[in-house]
């Protein structure tokens, strides 16, 4: 059953400036649905526009199947976790977590039970009597995650919840907070920039750039088979390597430098002579003998990542980053051979951006994986 | 940094020399207040005795103590206005979106462009005709507005991050009640700095309870003070002197206590 | 789609209309219901007496001041070619000069000093501060002494060189230039607080780096102190100035607008014509004046500062 529905929701300033378009959207009960998206991409003015913090200027919010743009936040059944955490500074943690149920005038006992409940699960029951500031900034998260908790609302809303903690602390609640939901069967709606954030803990992403919804899915099916050149970038790190490509005969050219040969099958749907953007991910620029080789590319850069080495090629105008496993021993200046294959690699419209043909090859390896 | 030591000699030498000068008048006040009043006839500055006659001679021949009272009453009367009307105002400013608050916050402004003084012909026929003469009233109700006040708790509720807002209208919690349990609380510096001034500048009001006191019923201590001036033979200037030192003595604790908030504050204010 | 679908939409599209028109409304209302409170003090002590005294201004009153010839601009016109007033106003604009870049002056240079780093520095402060706590009525009567022809301690001072005593509050010359600097001794504690503020928010990085520049005191007072003070200067010179204007208590206290009226100052004038002569019409003109005067100055300031001024 869908929670949430998004049916044309637009949002303009001084009718003027949109800054969010036509949006549709459908989030299900239980479902960990995240937001994401660079800054000024109208992600948190749609989350706040679901918490009821913001008009919609256009189009019509559903929860549970019924209308609500004109209910006001406390109507709405949710609870919001925010950057800040927008704890308040005055009060205890105790009251801080209380201070919803307060408000609501709910009785003494059940706020007491719900409070000692929520206390025990989050870990702060010896933090209770302390002020927000003699605590630590991942404690203070744990409080604004408890209000959220204790409110029972069926949604939450989180805005950019871990971007104030250290890289560490931010794995770990990662994992909490999506340990929460599920336990809790909350409906997220979960906003971020960071796209590993987004692919490490949604159930479905959206990702948004100015103002639009460039797609919608899973984590795995936004990584395989990105709709456009700005999601293809977005997702995924590093990067997915680009570049401008032309079919010419039996051969795909690369920003006018590689030459890749491919079989008719490869690129039956793609038309020749036109301009394309061929992107292939970091990962498939496969690390080869030079017995295997199909290409050898100038090194620019090496970043040893221990586990991992990051190396970065020349290739015509751009520059293209390689992952490869365990510590290789290379240097800035050689001439590496490398692996790859057009099966691995994405086209994309050079004009409008949109994906023309995703790789091939992860499909397969999909349907090995099940 | 390191200072060198030519320098902090010829620091502490202006700063002392100024020091001097800047208290020299209140505290010739104070020693005279206690000087026999032979040694002021003849002109001596350093007296070889004390006495506190003048002190009970002040209180005797006037109703000091009355007159202390009534400037207390209407100081603090003054002070839980404006924090009530300032404190008011500033959170609609802040906190309440709407139309027409830019045109209102331009009315604001405009309130600094008039003074008092120039306007207080018609605010003591008001007040007359109100039957507001010689009361609390009358001596406190035209100052409870007050646009530096709002300005300055505007400033500081500004500070306060607007997610506190948004979050207590996810919790469901009104308007007034957001205004008295949390922006209240959390601004308590700037409303304990703006009392402080408000009581500071009722205290030591002039004009108005010139005008709005006819008797000793209300009137407040710096009135007083102007009839113990008034009214005692020139001689008498160790009654003055101690009629001046309690007059500002409650002012100056209340000013070394909070100057270094009041400075704060009044800054902030300032230069919004 | 069918008729019912489009129109259950619209119904809801109605539905959400109405209540996004609703949720203004109340929030206007809300909005005035906090602003309500001072709008309304300031309408009935501030913005009605100031029409009242605009109109006052065009009668002729009673004696308890209410208005009953329509006089048209004579009340104006008397007062201009009165020499009484005309001489509160020189007397007005003199005391503004003595006072307001005396005030500053003093101020910045105590400011600058009490804002280095030194033990007892606080002590400093706050002797500095205190003339603030001061009432105009404390004030006067300390300065009276002070000013006492015979006893005060100015002339006992003027003695030590063997210098002749001076009228410091009886004479026509001197009169007004001692009301003025008891006005400034006044005034310190408060532009001295505001002032030191404003040197405190000033980024010590600033100093540091022109330290490691190599510049000197005065050129650092020059180039970072004065131009990073502006705002707060521009502040305290414009609340120098409308104090200035509105000077009543000392001169009440101290000369009582005398000798020769060349204490006379234009709020006690006003002061004088109403509640001891009961002129209110001509003394409404007079405050009429002083509006005019105080609203100029302000909106030239504004005009003036905003450009000088330099903004963080």
């Amino acid at each position: 059953m869908s929670h949430i529905e998004l049916l044309n929701v637009s949002k303009s300033y001084d009718k003027q400036r949109s800054v969010l378009n036509e949006i549709d959207v459908s989030i299900e009960k239980g479902e960990f649905f995240v937001l994401v998206g660079p800054s000024g991409s109208g992600k948190s003015t749609l989350l706040r526009m679901i918490a009821g913090l913001e008009e919609i200027t256009s189009g019509t919010l559903h929860m549970n199947g019924q209308v609500v743009n004109h209910l006001p936040p406390k109507d709405r059944h949710l609870s919001m976790v925010f950057q800040n955490y927008a704890l308040y500074p005055h009060l205890t943690v105790e009251q801080n977590i209380l201070f919803g149920l307060n408000a609501k005038k709910m009785d003494k006992k059940e706020q007491k039970k719900r409070l000692h409940e929520t206390a025990e699960m989050m870990g702060l029951t010896e933090l209770l009597k302390r002020k927000p500031r003699q605590l630590s900034g991942g404690q203070r998260q744990r409080v604004a995650l408890a209000r959220s908790v204790v409110s029972e609302a069926p949604l939450c809303l989180m805005d950019e919840p871990l971007s104030n903690l250290d890289a560490k602390l931010r794995a770990h609640m990662r994992m909490e907070i999506r340990r929460l939901q599920k336990k809790l069967g909350l409906t997220m709606v979960y906003v971020t920039h960071d796209q590993v954030e987004a692919m490490t803990m949604g159930d479905r992403i959206m990702v948004l750039n100015d103002g639009k919804v460039q797609q919608v899915g899973e984590p795995i099916a936004l990584y395989n088979e990105p709709a456009n050149v700005f999601v293809a970038s977005f997702i995924g790190s590093p990067k997915m390597n680009m570049g401008r490509a032309v079919v010419k005969g039996q051969q795909l050219v690369v920003e006018d430098s590689l030459s890749i040969p491919v079989e008719a099958a490869d690129v039956v749907d793609l038309p020749k002579n036109r301009k394309m953007i061929a992107g292939i991910r970091a990962e498939h620029l496969s690390q080869v003998t030079s017995d295997e080789k199909t290409h050898v590319l100038d090194v620019i850069s090496v970043e040893h990542l221990g586990n991992e080495t990051m190396v970065t090629f020349e290739v015509g105008r751009e520059f293209w980053t390689a992952k490869w496993l365990g510590q290789q021993i290379v240097h800035v200046g050689d001439r590496v051979p490398v692996g790859l294959s057009v099966k691995n690699i994405s086209f994309f419209d050079a004009e409008t951006g949109e994906l023309m043909k995703a790789a091939s090859s992860q499909k397969q390896k999909e349907g090995v994986a099940i | 940094m390191i200072m060198p030591l030519y320098k902090k000699v010829v620091l502490y030498l202006l700063l002392s020399v100024s020091a001097f000068f800047i208290f020299a008048p209140a505290i010739m006040a104070l020693v005279m207040s206690f000087m026999p009043s032979e040694q002021i006839l003849t002109g001596t500055i350093i007296p070889d005795s004390l006495t506190l006659d003048h002190y009970r001679q002040a209180f005797e021949r006037f109703p000091l103590l009355s007159y202390l009272t009534n400037s207390l009453i209407v100081s603090l009367l003054i002070m839980a206005g404006q924090l009530l009307l300032s404190s008011l105002a500033a959170y609609a400013f802040v906190f309440l979106e709407f139309k027409g608050r830019d045109a209102l916050f331009f009315l604001f402004i405009a309130t600094m462009m008039i003074p008092f003084e120039a306007s207080i012909i018609p605010n003591f026929q008001t007040i007359r005709d109100m039957n507001l003469l010689n009361t609390y009233t009358g001596l406190s109700l035209p100052f409870f507005a007050m646009a530096f006040g709002t300005f300055l708790l505007r400033q500081t509720f500004k500070q306060i991050p607007k997610e506190l807002k948004e979050a207590s209208e996810i919790a469901g919690m009104g308007d007034l009640k957001f205004y008295l349990t949390v922006v209240l609380p959390v601004a308590k510096t700037s409303l304990v700095t703006l009392g402080v001034y408000g009581f500071l500048s009722a205290w030591n009001m002039y004009l108005w309870p010139l005008l709005a006191t006819t008797d000793d019923s209300v009137r407040t201590v710096q009135i007083g003070l102007k009839q113990l001036q008034s009214q005692e033979q020139l001689n008498e200037w160790g009654v003055i002197m101690a009629g001046g030192i309690i007059v500002v003595l409650p002012t100056l604790i209340l000013l070394f206590l909070g100057q270094k908030k009041l400075q704060k504050g009044l800054t902030e204010g300032a230069l919004k | 789609m069918n008729g019912a679908a489009v129109s259950v939409q619209s119904d809801a599209a109605d539905l959400i209309e109405k209540e996004k028109r609703k949720r203004r409304t109340k929030n206007v209302l809300k909005g005035i219901l906090f602003l309500l409170p001072s709008i309304v003090f300031f309408s009935i002590f501030l913005f009605y007496p100031m029409i009242r005294t605009v109109y006052l201004s065009f009668f002729l009153t009673n004696a308890s001041g209410a208005p009953t010839v329509f006089v048209g601009m004579d009340n104006f016109i008397q007062i201009f070619s009165a020499p009484l007033f005309l001489n509160s106003l020189k007397t007005t604009f003199l005391f503004v000069l003595y006072t307001v870049p005396g005030t500053i002056v003093i101020s910045l240079f105590l400011a600058v000093i009490a804002n280095e780093k030194l033990r007892g520095i606080g002590v400093f402060r706050t002797i500095f501060s205190s003339t603030m706590g001061i009432s105009v009525a404390a004030a006067s009567v300390f300065w009276m002494f002070l000013f006492h022809p015979t006893m005060g301690w100015l002339n006992q001072f003027l003695s030590i060189f063997g210098m002749e005593a001076i009228g410091w509050l009886t004479d026509p010359k001197w009169a007004l230039l001692s009301v003025s600097l008891s006005t400034i001794w006044m005034n310190i504690g408060f532009t001295f607080l505001i002032l030191l503020g404003g040197l405190q928010s000033i980024d010590s990085y600033l100093y540091e780096s022109a330290d490691i520049d190599g510049a000197g005191y005065f050129y650092k007072l020059r180039r970072i102190t004065v131009p990073m003070l502006s705002p707060t200067l521009f502040f305290v010179v414009t609340v120098t100035l409308i104090n200035a204007f509105q000077t009543f208590g000392q001169v009440d206290m101290l000369t009582r607008g005398g000798p020769q009226n060349e204490t006379n100052v234009i709020v006690y004038s006003i002061y004088r014509d109403a509640f001891v002569n009961y002129q209110y019409g001509t003394a409404s003109a007079q405050a009429v004046i002083l509006f005019a005067i105080i609203l100029g100055l302000t909106l030239l300031q504004f005009k003036l500062g905003e450009r000088k001024v330099h903004y963080q």
